[in-house]
């Protein structure tokens, strides 16, 4: 079958990935020092850039959630259901070694498969809100303190510290993920240029979100 | 704020430069370069050297031409009654200060003339020794009249000249005639140079008592010592000629003879702040200056709900020459060598380690403090109190109150003087031994824990004037305490300060300082199970990866 290049990822999409995905670095290595996990740039160096970038990185978000809205790309991320999710699961665990085509192919209307869907909807309406409230309550924890009876910093602490520790999974999974497309380099390349050789499919109606 | 300072300070930086190109270039014009006017813009104001108090005379009155100050005084009561006739309220306002009665520091009527603590335990039946820091002449015994105005030390206090010394021994009088006492000639000061200069007190007026507290120097303060006369800026920031220059009453100030700041009756937080133009009625904390939130950081001011600005400014106890006593162990005294003469041992740093009179001494010097909660409120321990055991064993004479729910509370720095020191072994209650006398019962005489403990405890009680003895078992006992001395002087420079790490780690200074959740300290009890997960993952990843790459390879060939 014929294949072209298509534009899968604007340029907002692209910049907001890879600040997301800088924030999110930089974040964890200070965060797991503050933790006192190692030692590197000294607690409250470790600290001050934490929080620097836990304010930036709330602008990005600011900023993400305005273009989702506007461009109707949330709708990237809506559930496919059940079924589609196994087909996707059976895949990465049969399919793939046997050299099986991805059982869902890539669109500009179709970005993520089933279970990409999923898993970035719960980064984006889990991980990320959960991380952003008991982070700004850590942050600010002496003035809620005294506006407003908040959990005690013991279980804020260990929440933010879980979410943290799933940051850390979903990171290995993520970046493991992305070499499983044509060829290994395929998919970053992609996140990289927004182009991606897509397989024509004549039956697909032009995009109109 | 932070921030915004930062922008103004910036602002008005830019506008500096441009203010001094626009000078070098009008001086240019002029053909005058000021190149010196120049650098000295350049050096900021909290760098430029300024006039210390000391060095500005601001007296109205030169004692050398009063008449009265001319004769020679035969005693210091001679002295005192001279400076009363122009002075006449002074003995009255130096008498209702806690300089002179050493009592109610408690509002209880307990104070350094009852309370006993783990050095020489306490001042009853030793006074004479124990006075000769008093601010006053003849406190030899419980029968001491504290009315007597003519018997207030003026000149203790008040000396210029760094002649007038008391004698160690002689309740509060300086040396009258040539005197040995170890070994050491004591000359006796002239009153009349002494009374014909005096003036506002000095470092050295108040550290000659201050900085010799417990028998010696360095021997009780850890944060008061001699190195404080001329202090270094990173011993001192301060007291030190290169810092702010301060002298003790800079902080402890008051009127009407009433000094400010006292060493147990204190004041862990001062939510005053700033004391101008409103005194707040405690004007020697860090605040009174300071104000509340002088960090540069929100994060930092906001630990100033629960840790004292002493915690991280002063890093360590004793950071000069001088060590101070951390250890004292009075069960090892009275041993004497093979000829029968009493035995003095020194240790590596020269420090006295061992006397027959007082036992055992470890001496430290650079070394963290303790840190407890404290509201300001100090326990005393009184002679015939039963003993109470700490979870370490240990008994607290003076055991400082707070805890982190209490929001008066703060993280406090101590040096916590820890020793060995007999009790009423039968009662286990504490005693105070009669050490210092020339009667046989003193055990610095007869080296007879049971006699000075009998003698002790018959002229001990809580009511310093008419104490008629505490019971006492005639078996003596031993036992573990610590003392807490506070730590808020050596206020070290801002870069020196305690690094945040010292804390917020796994081996935290403050590990024991409980009641709370602190980041980087706590929370670590579940990271194993955490980073399990993590590797995990890695090891399912990795097991994917590898089983891809021989399939393809399988397939291909």
């Amino acid at each position: 079958m014929a294949k072209h290049r298509v534009m899968i990822y604007g340029w907002f999409e692209r910049l907001w990935h890879w600040l997301q995905a800088l924030f999110i670095i930089i974040l964890m290595v200070t965060g797991f020092e503050t933790h006192s996990s190692y030692t590197l740039f000294g607690y409250e160096t470790a600290v001050r850039i934490h929080e620097i970038t836990a304010r930036a990185f709330i602008l990005l978000i600011l900023l993400a959630i305005f273009w989702h809205v506007t461009t109707g790309e949330w709708r990237q991320y809506q559930p496919k259901g059940e079924r589609s999710m196994v087909r996707q699961g059976q895949y990465y665990a049969f399919g793939i070694f046997k050299g099986e085509d991805h059982p869902y192919r890539k669109s500009e209307l179709q970005k993520l498969n089933p279970m990409q869907k999923a898993t970035y909807l719960g980064f984006k309406i889990l991980i990320v809100p959960v991380m952003v409230f008991t982070g700004l309550i850590y942050m600010y924890y002496d003035w809620w303190t005294s506006v407003v009876p908040t959990i005690g910093l013991t279980i804020l602490a260990a929440i933010h510290t879980i979410g943290a520790f799933a940051l850390v999974i979903f990171l290995i999974i993520h970046v493991y993920m992305t070499t499983t497309g044509e060829k290994p380099a395929t998919n970053i390349t992609a996140m990289i240029t927004g182009y991606e050789e897509i397989e024509e499919v004549p039956d697909v109606e032009p995009a109109s979100v | 704020m932070a921030s915004r300072g930062r922008f103004t300070q910036r602002v008005l930086i830019l506008l500096a430069l441009v203010a001094a190109a626009l000078f070098v270039v009008a001086a240019g014009a002029t053909g005058q370069t000021e190149t010196a006017a120049q650098e000295d813009e350049s050096v900021p104001v909290s760098e430029q050297p300024v006039s210390t108090p000391r060095e500005r005379s601001d007296a109205t009155a030169n004692h050398s031409e009063f008449e009265i100050l001319q004769q020679d005084f035969a005693t210091g009561p001679d002295l005192t009654a001279a400076c009363l006739t122009c002075h006449t309220e002074a003995a009255k306002q130096m008498q209702a200060t806690t300089h002179w009665t050493w009592d109610n520091h408690f509002g209880e009527g307990i104070g350094k003339t009852t309370q006993v603590n783990n050095f020489c335990i306490g001042i009853q039946s030793n006074e004479p020794r124990c006075t000769s820091c008093h601010t006053g002449y003849g406190w030899a015994d419980n029968t001491f009249d504290f009315t007597i105005e003519e018997n207030v030390d003026c000149v203790v206090c008040h000396d210029t000249t760094s002649t007038y010394k008391k004698f160690p021994t002689a309740a509060g009088h300086p040396a009258y005639e040539p005197t040995e006492f170890l070994g050491k000639t004591w000359e006796p000061p002239d009153l009349t140079l002494i009374a014909q200069n005096v003036g506002k007190t000095t470092r050295e007026t108040c550290g000659s008592c201050h900085f010799y507290g417990g028998g010696g120097e360095g021997v009780k303060h850890g944060d008061l010592t001699k190195d404080l006369f001329d202090p270094p800026r990173e011993i001192d920031v301060h007291m030190s000629a290169d810092g702010a220059d301060m002298t003790c009453s800079d902080c402890h100030r008051g009127n009407n003879h009433q000094i400010n700041g006292s060493s147990v009756y204190m004041s862990a937080s001062d939510e005053g702040g700033i004391d101008l133009p409103f005194d707040d009625g405690d004007r020697s904390t860090c605040q009174s200056c300071h104000g509340d939130t002088p960090m540069e950081s929100r994060k930092l001011n906001e630990h100033a709900d629960k840790v004292a600005c002493q915690t991280c400014h002063i890093p360590k106890l004793a950071r000069g020459e001088s060590y101070t006593k951390a250890w004292w162990d009075w069960s090892t005294a009275g041993k004497f060598d093979a000829n029968g003469d009493p035995i003095t041992t020194f240790d590596e740093a020269g420090n006295v380690s061992y006397t027959t009179k007082k036992g055992d001494f470890v001496w430290e010097r650079n070394y963290i403090p303790d840190y407890v909660w404290f509201n300001g409120i100090v326990n005393a321990t009184i002679a015939g109190d039963p003993v109470v055991l700490n979870e370490d064993g240990v008994m607290e004479l003076n055991a400082y109150a707070g805890s982190y729910d209490d929001e008066f509370s703060r993280i406090y720095p101590v040096k916590a003087f820890r020793g060995i020191q007999p009790i009423d072994g039968g009662n286990n209650t504490i005693a105070l031994p009669h050490l210092f006398g020339k009667d046989d019962a003193a055990y610095w005489k007869s080296y007879d824990w049971n006699l000075a403990l009998e003698a002790g405890m018959a002229v001990a009680g809580a009511d310093y004037a008419a104490a008629e003895g505490v019971p006492y078992s005639g078996e003596v006992g031993w036992l573990e305490t610590v003392f807490n001395e506070p730590a808020t002087h050596m206020v070290a420079p801002a870069e020196d300060a305690v690094e945040c790490g010292a804390c917020h780690s796994r081996d935290s200074v403050i590990a024991s300082i409980g009641g709370f959740y602190m980041p980087g300290r706590d929370g670590g009890a579940y990271d194993w199970l955490l980073w399990g997960l993590v590797a995990l993952t890695l090891l399912i990843v990795l097991g994917h990866g590898v089983m891809r790459f021989a399939s393809a390879k399988r397939r291909s060939s």
